[in-house]
């Protein structure tokens, strides 16, 4: 490191550090100063410290309600792209000979298509006027159209399954692609069989990928208010569109500072928490 | 004897290219059996088939009656000690040793038993509780060794397990290998590159070249009795000799000695290997018909490099042909010298790539067959 | 790839069969998306019927739209600007230096990464309006530059992980300052990663919406002015451009795989676009 003169270090630090302090840090510190004020019945943002923003969020029952639904969503969500993620992963990985790569940019493909693309596709075919009701009822599986495809948490949970399933796959895939294949030469020869290997060499050695796929797949549906505005209705809201309101038609800034905030701190503990679990975890 | 592995002309291609040549070989039950040759050889695929991670093209590999080759590797009664170890970075040595025992469901207190009398028997038991990331890579092998032999397999398979230490820790953990197969009595099936350690720990060397055998042979044998060019100069040092035979004389260059055999039928000229060390300076000079049967010839000495307890010469013939010799230690030689070998120090060997590969099968008592 | 990768395993049908449903699930709105930007019914009902260009042609009349790309472009080629700019120096700091608070800065320049865009967005509206800056493309521009950093960050991370330090090394011993080793030995092996990075911000930057949200002000980029059409109403239109967009995302990113992978040669792990990376 001594290489590096100071003049260097600074040259290369000092100008990233400079405006993420200036673009992340400092507007993260606003938003901290907005969720201790308040909005004065004239729709101005009074600049009084208090603490109502947060007595409001723990005593009025819709806030931990639509909370609490969000988490749930959200675990639905992280489950099922892990159970889709994981399989395919391992497949690729330690199955896949000749078209590997072709096949791991077939997953990567979906990721990087526009989320507003995929989200519309699932509104077109979720609707009573859309291609599933319709092939149902082509075939004669149902008479009517089905109404909870659409506008439902199940919409919701199924788009953001569909949109974070390549999430999960990466990290997953990475860490497997990791994992030397002579440790399970190795388990072999010491005669454990195949889903004994999986299960006591190849899974172990991919933890750190799961929870790394887990916990993008987990944060990014928390917050994500996109997919329920499309697909989801009244039924399908979610704490982050609460918020949006909150910056729009109902007009009290501070509040969602507050909301936000909130989840800001839950984010970077939960990826704290991660991040300690994987440390102990490491093996290398 | 029935031999403890059987192996009847394996055939492995990769793409097109023919890795194993039909290779044949029989192991003897406890002995400790070396598969020696360079690298692409195919001397670790003949390994990995044996230990059932590379599928045989065509061929047979036989065991106690059974045929090996249709078994998965995790049913095979056979073990490896990986190059790299392969130890399980997420579970402690003990674990990593107990991995088998506890994959075939053995009991626990049996285990234990097992596993600590492994661990005693490598010098591990301190360090039970390590993560194998800690230890050195003398540390890792000895692990590796103890979690392969724990399982009593019928075969060991070693695959070049000490390639990645250094000289003298090299040196010290092939004394102990050679101790720990004669105590535990397990047939040792080992792959290197490395002849010297081939002939320091082999009961018996099987010498590869392209995926076919040249010679299997114990290793006194094999250095005093080469087959062929490439053995001969594959193990230890030698001078090859390019001899034109008529008249009973055999005759490389300006040197010439007695020799009853014949012509090859297509006129190539015969090859003789004559290891340095056979040659040395000429006795005292005066006696001029030879005695015994040595050869002598003259040569001038262009290097002298000091060895310790002998210096190896570099010699050039008046026909230009290059030698070297190893000689005693002494003064700085210079000029021409005279130099002499006993006859029966100069070896016939066949051309390199000459006949069928080698099928390198026991017979009744001791080597192999011819 | 040598045999040894998989000893010739098959891999298990069962196994087989299940990768082919989730690669199904996730191609089939795809599929379904570009298949009824043809139909001549427009969207819904099955099966598709009347195959037209209908849609396209009502598409490439749109100026409304277009005048949007050119905005979403801009926007774009500015925000890989910035995130390059500043993720350059981020990853040859972190890759290379030591400093006090260093974990902090990785931290931080990561957050963007996977915080959910709506609290990034947020902070900066906050921001702009505490500043007295009126929303507009500049602020978009602002907002994207800043939350692609750690993108740009973590793909040359990558890359500067592959280089030969040795070479550098070589640089400095033959009597080239910093600045000179970085331009004629650092950045020309860098080029490739650059570039994958400028191409996976690019395509990012085109889709964003989570941030550009807050940050709009009466110029819309492509992704918001489908949004909001998509409030009004569902048109086939919208398959059209859907498809056209996905199109060239595909394009976009074989590319970037194609480069990204270039640099890894005879290498089997292919990169993943964490932080758990780092």
């Amino acid at each position: 490191m001594s290489m590096y003169t100071r003049a260097y270090k600074a040259a290369v630090a000092v100008p990233p550090l400079l405006w993420v302090v200036v673009f992340l840090l400092l507007p993260y510190s606003i938003l901290f100063c907005y969720s201790f004020w308040s909005v004065s019945p004239l729709q101005v943002i009074v600049h009084s410290w208090n603490f109502d923003n947060y007595r409001e969020l723990l005593h009025n029952p819709i806030y931990a309600l639509v909370l609490f639904r969000s988490m749930r969503i959200a675990t639905t969500v992280t489950l099922l792209a892990l159970a889709l993620g994981y399989p395919l992963a391992y497949c690729l990985s330690f199955f896949a000979t000749k078209r590997k790569d072709l096949l791991y940019q077939l997953v990567i493909i979906p990721l990087w298509v526009s989320y507003l693309v995929r989200g519309y596709a699932w509104k077109t075919i979720l609707g009573s006027d859309g291609v599933l009701n319709g092939f149902l009822q082509y075939f004669h599986l149902t008479r009517h159209p089905v109404e909870f495809f659409l506008y439902s948490p199940f919409a919701v949970i199924l788009t953001l399954t569909h949109i974070y399933t390549p999430f999960t796959f990466l990290p997953i895939y990475a860490s497997l692609e990791h994992i030397p294949r002579n440790l399970v030469e190795a388990s072999h020869d010491l005669g454990a069989s195949p889903f004994k290997t999986f299960w006591r060499v190849v899974f172990p050695l991919s933890i750190p990928g799961v929870l790394a796929g887990a916990t993008f797949a987990f944060v990014l549906t928390l917050g994500d208010f996109l997919a329920p505005l499309l697909v989801g209705g009244p039924s399908g809201i979610m704490i982050s569109n609460i918020v949006v309101s909150l910056f729009g038609a109902a007009y009290n800034w501070p509040l969602g500072a507050a909301i936000s905030l909130c989840m800001l701190l839950l984010v970077v503990g939960l990826l704290t928490a991660v991040e300690r679990l994987e440390k102990k975890l490491s093996y290398s | 004897m029935t031999p403890l592995l059987s192996i009847r002309s394996l055939i492995k291609r990769f793409g097109d290219r023919e890795v194993l040549r039909g290779v044949s070989l029989d192991v003897a039950s406890g002995e400790f059996l070396t598969i020696l040759g360079e690298s692409g050889s195919g001397k670790t695929t003949l390994l990995r088939m044996i230990a059932g991670f590379e599928q045989p093209d065509s061929g047979e590999i036989w065991m106690d009656n059974e045929r090996l080759e249709r078994l998965p590797a995790y049913q095979r009664p056979v073990n490896t000690v990986f190059q790299s170890y392969a130890l399980f970075p997420h579970l402690s040595v003990r674990e990593n040793v107990a991995y088998g025992l506890r994959a075939q469901g053995a009991a626990r207190a049996e285990i234990h038993a097992r596993v600590e009398q492994a661990l005693a028997m490598v010098k591990m038991s301190e360090l039970a509780r390590q993560a194998p990331a800690r230890l050195s890579g003398g540390q890792q092998q000895r692990v590796a060794l103890a979690r392969a032999l724990v399982n009593r397999p019928k075969l060991l398979l070693l695959d070049e397990p000490l390639s990645a230490l250094d000289a003298n820790l090299r040196r010290q953990m092939q004394t102990e290998l050679k101790s720990l197969q004669r105590e535990v009595g397990i047939t040792f099936l080992f792959v290197t590159h490395d002849q010297e350690e081939a002939m320091a720990l082999s009961d018996r060397i099987a010498l590869l070249r392209a995926g076919g055998l040249e010679q299997v042979a114990t290793p006194r044998e094999i250095y005093n009795r080469p087959e062929t060019a490439y053995v001969a100069q594959f193990i230890g040092q030698t001078n090859i000799l390019r001899a034109e035979i008529g008249g009973g004389v055999a005759c490389a260059g300006s040197i010439a000695w007695r020799c009853g055999g014949s012509a090859n039928s297509d006129g190539a000229p015969a090859l003789f290997s004559l290891r340095p060390e056979s040659i040395r300076l000429a006795s005292a000079a005066g006696t001029s018909s030879p005695s015994g049967d040595a050869v002598r010839f003259r040569a001038r000495v262009v290097t002298q490099t000091f060895g310790g307890a002998s210096d190896l010469l570099e010699i050039v013939c008046p026909d230009g042909q290059a030698l070297r010799a190893r000689v005693l230690s002494g003064d700085m030689l210079e000029g021409e010298q005279r130099f002499e070998f006993d006859l029966r120090d100069a070896v016939a060997v066949r051309a390199t790539g000459s006949g069928a590969p080698f099928a390198g099968a026991l017979s009744a008592d001791k080597g192999p067959a011819q | 790839m040598t045999s040894a990768d998989t000893n010739g395993r098959k891999v298990a049908p069962w196994l087989a069969a299940y990768s082919a449903m989730v690669y199904a699930f996730l191609y089939l709105p795809i599929l379904v998306l570009v298949i009824y930007s043809f139909n001549g019914q427009g969207i819904g009902g099955f099966p598709p019927r009347g195959w037209t260009l209908n849609w396209y042609s009502i598409l490439f009349a749109d100026a409304g739209l277009w005048s949007t790309v050119l905005n979403s472009l801009l926007v774009a080629i500015a925000g890989v600007g910035i995130s390059i700019g500043l993720g350059l120096p981020a990853a040859l700091a972190l890759d290379r230096t030591g400093f006090p608070g260093k974990a902090i800065f990785r931290r931080i320049v990561l957050l963007p990464l996977i915080l959910p865009g709506i609290i990034t967005g947020l902070s900066l509206l906050m921001f702009f309006v505490a500043a007295g800056m009126k929303l507009s493309l500049r602020t978009i521009v602002l907002g994207h530059g800043t939350a692609l950093i750690s993108v740009a960050t973590t793909e040359i991370f990558a890359g500067l992980q592959k280089l030969d330090r040795a070479q550098e090394e070589a640089s400095l011993d033959l009597g080239a300052n910093h600045w000179k080793t970085f331009c004629r030995v650092t950045l020309p092996n860098l080029r490739v990663s650059i570039i994958a990075a400028a191409l996976l911000i690019f395509t990012l930057s085109m889709d964003e919406i989570a941030v550009s949200f807050f940050l709009i002000g009466r110029e819309n980029t492509l992704p918001l002015e489908i949004w909001s059409r998509l409030r009004r109403g569902i048109t086939p239109e919208l398959n059209a451009i859907s498809t056209l967009i996905l199109l060239f995302s595909i394009a976009l990113i074989v590319l970037w795989y194609r480069l990204r992978t270039r640099t890894e040669r005879g290498s089997q792990t292919a990169p993943a676009l964490t932080p758990a990376g780092m």
